[in-house]
């Protein structure tokens, strides 16, 4: 069964901006989805539409086949939320929060007071419950809203950048607890500007751009696209001369450090045994960014480059 | 969903209309339990302010200037302007609550959290609306009790003075709802209170009868619908009212069922809050 089914999904603000042209986008039950995109791509918009928090312009959206046009209440209580921006009271107690939000998905408070000491304690905050929401570091007010967004037990749970601004060990355990979560059957759609997390999670993915999807496929097919990988040798010894590897892109970033791009037909052996032959030695290596990373900047990039070609074509000034 | 019902029987299994039902029971009641909970939580705002301005003004204007003024139609001037002064007190906080709360879920973001809940829009604003009219009977019950110290109420229709401050409190809790959504800002939650309700209550006959002013002023008068609701409410209480009472439950009546309708379309607009 499909989680999320979006068609021809529009959005035009009263400014005139046109966020989404037309989405057409799948997501099946169990999944674990990353919608990426660059900022004001239109991720949020069409989070916001799926949530009921921005009104569509057009289009169609289902939830496990609830339609919103007709079936809102049964679409809304499938769907659980972690927005990107903090939107709990900052003078309520952690505890009220839970409890409240149950409330509005119609749990009464025994039920939810139980469910609230649950996922309370899978997330480490269980010595937190009455404290006053606003005296939370900013991961665990993170981790808060995850509990707000579970405490109605959805089926699909969208998290809008759930790790923006936590510290790694924080960004670690939530990816285990989100991989746990997804295990035990929750649908999860993730947007997250740390590609690493995407890559590390998520099993198929959508890239979204200026409004539009512009890749829809598996991670890995996606990643297979990837053409070029560049990585970044250490060495022990300072480079003496300019150094060229045939067929490969090498730049020297430092006396150091060697960029080298390598193509998915090439081998990193081939460079190593040039780099050998002229006795220069490599410490260590690592990749310059992810792959994920890799990609995703080349397809905006060259989207940058096709809009910026076709505007020369039309005669466009910059 | 909506085909459970046949198998859910069998089973005893609640059906999608059961499950329906009992969510928006208990997500009003939620709403309002919340509600409630800031009123005490903040209630050297909500409760004291409003019980303090009361207390001057039944010693000012009922007892140091009352005592010159002399009778009204029959009744001392504190028990003249009491019901009046109460009546204040109700539209000021009911007014208040929503505009207040509802403008701060939108500021602080967390009405998000009903946004994204399956309580449809009618029940959002119905749970608001009812935040607002027990802040607005709270205060009136607690002012109630200040104007005792003062005067001795006498209730000539209880079911009248009821009734209109039950409706009286819903026209201003729905109008503050208005507000809040459409305020950007916290300069427009106030302008509404200072600029239009403030002197609409004080020209609306708390402090005077009508038949005091010269006809043109009675004529102007008339186009306040708080002039009605002031009335209605002093009527329940002494039994005598400047205008006609059928017609002053009409109006309250009318203004609920027009800005609940209002309000419930605004929600579903996303005026304010989706846009």
């Amino acid at each position: 069964m499909r989680a999320l089914s979006l068609r021809s999904l529009t959005k035009t603000y009263g400014n005139g901006v046109q966020a989404l042209k037309g989405i057409d986008l799948d997501v099946e039950e169990g999944d674990f989805f990353a919608l990426l995109g660059p900022n004001g791509a239109g991720k949020t918009t069409a989070i916001g539409i799926i949530a009921s928090l921005v009104t569509k312009t057009s289009g169609k959206v289902e939830v496990f086949g609830h339609d919103i046009d007709t079936d809102l209440e049964s679409a809304k209580a499938c769907l659980g939320l972690v927005p990107q921006e903090l939107n709990f009271n900052q003078f309520e107690k952690v505890s009220t929060i839970l409890v409240n939000q149950a409330g509005f998905y119609g749990i009464p408070r025994e039920v939810a007071k139980q469910r609230m000491d649950y996922w309370l304690q899978q997330l480490s905050l269980n010595e937190k419950r009455e404290a006053v929401s606003r005296t939370l570091s900013g991961g665990m007010k993170r981790r808060l809203m995850i509990a707000r967004a579970l405490i109605h037990g959805p089926r699909l749970l969208i998290l809008d950048e759930p790790t923006a601004g936590v510290d790694i060990e924080i960004r670690r355990s939530m990816w285990e607890f989100l991989r746990r979560l997804n295990a035990e059957g929750t649908t999860i759609i993730l947007t997250t500007h740390y590609l690493e997390e995407a890559e590390s999670l998520c099993r198929n993915i959508a890239i979204i751009d200026e409004g539009r999807i512009i890749e829809n496929d598996r991670m890995s097919t996606v990643l297979r696209k990837l053409q070029t990988e560049a990585f970044v040798l250490n060495l022990r010894e300072p480079l003496g001369e300019p150094l060229l590897l045939p067929g490969y892109r090498v730049v020297a970033t430092d006396d150091h450090t060697l960029e080298v791009d390598v193509n998915k037909d090439q081998n990193l052996n081939e460079v190593f045994a040039a780099l050998s032959a002229r006795g220069i030695e490599v410490l260590s290596m690592r990749n310059k960014a992810n792959r994920l990373e890799e990609l995703f900047m080349r397809l905006v990039e060259g989207r940058d480059v096709a809009s910026g070609e076709r505007k020369a074509a039309n005669g466009e000034g910059a | 969903m909506s085909g459970s019902g046949t198998g859910a029987v069998a089973t005893g299994a609640p059906t999608a209309t059961e499950v329906r039902n009992r969510r928006r029971r208990i997500g009003f009641s939620t709403i309002v339990i919340r509600e409630f909970s800031r009123i005490i939580r903040i209630w050297g705002q909500t409760i004291v302010p409003p019980v303090i301005t009361a207390t001057l003004y039944f010693i000012i204007f009922g007892s140091l200037i009352g005592r010159r003024v002399g009778d009204m139609g029959g009744f001392t001037y504190m028990q003249y302007i009491a019901p009046g002064l109460i009546m204040m007190s109700v539209i000021t906080n009911s007014y208040g609550n929503v505009v207040s709360s509802f403008f701060g879920a939108k500021f602080g973001r967390h009405i998000e959290e009903l946004l994204v809940s399956p309580l449809p829009n009618w029940l959002i604003v119905l749970g608001y609306v009812t935040g607002g009219v027990v802040r607005g009977l709270l205060v009136g019950f607690v002012v109630s009790l200040v104007a005792l110290f003062f005067t001795h109420l006498h209730v000539e229709h209880f079911a009248i003075v009821a009734a209109a401050v039950l409706l009286t409190s819903l026209v201003f809790s729905l109008g503050g709802f208005i507000n809040a959504v459409f305020a950007k800002n916290f300069d427009q939650i106030s302008f509404v209170p200072t600029f239009i309700l403030t002197p609409m209550t004080y020209l609306g006959g708390v402090f005077y009868s009508i038949v005091m002013l010269p006809d043109w002023a009675q004529a102007a008068s008339r186009v306040n619908p708080i002039l009605y609701m002031v009335n209605a409410f002093r009527f329940g209480f002494l039994g005598r009212s400047d205008v006609h009472v059928g017609l002053a439950f009409a109006i309250m009546v009318a203004a609920v069922v027009a800005l609940f309708a209002s309000c419930v379309w605004l929600m579903e607009r996303g005026t304010g809050i989706r846009d």
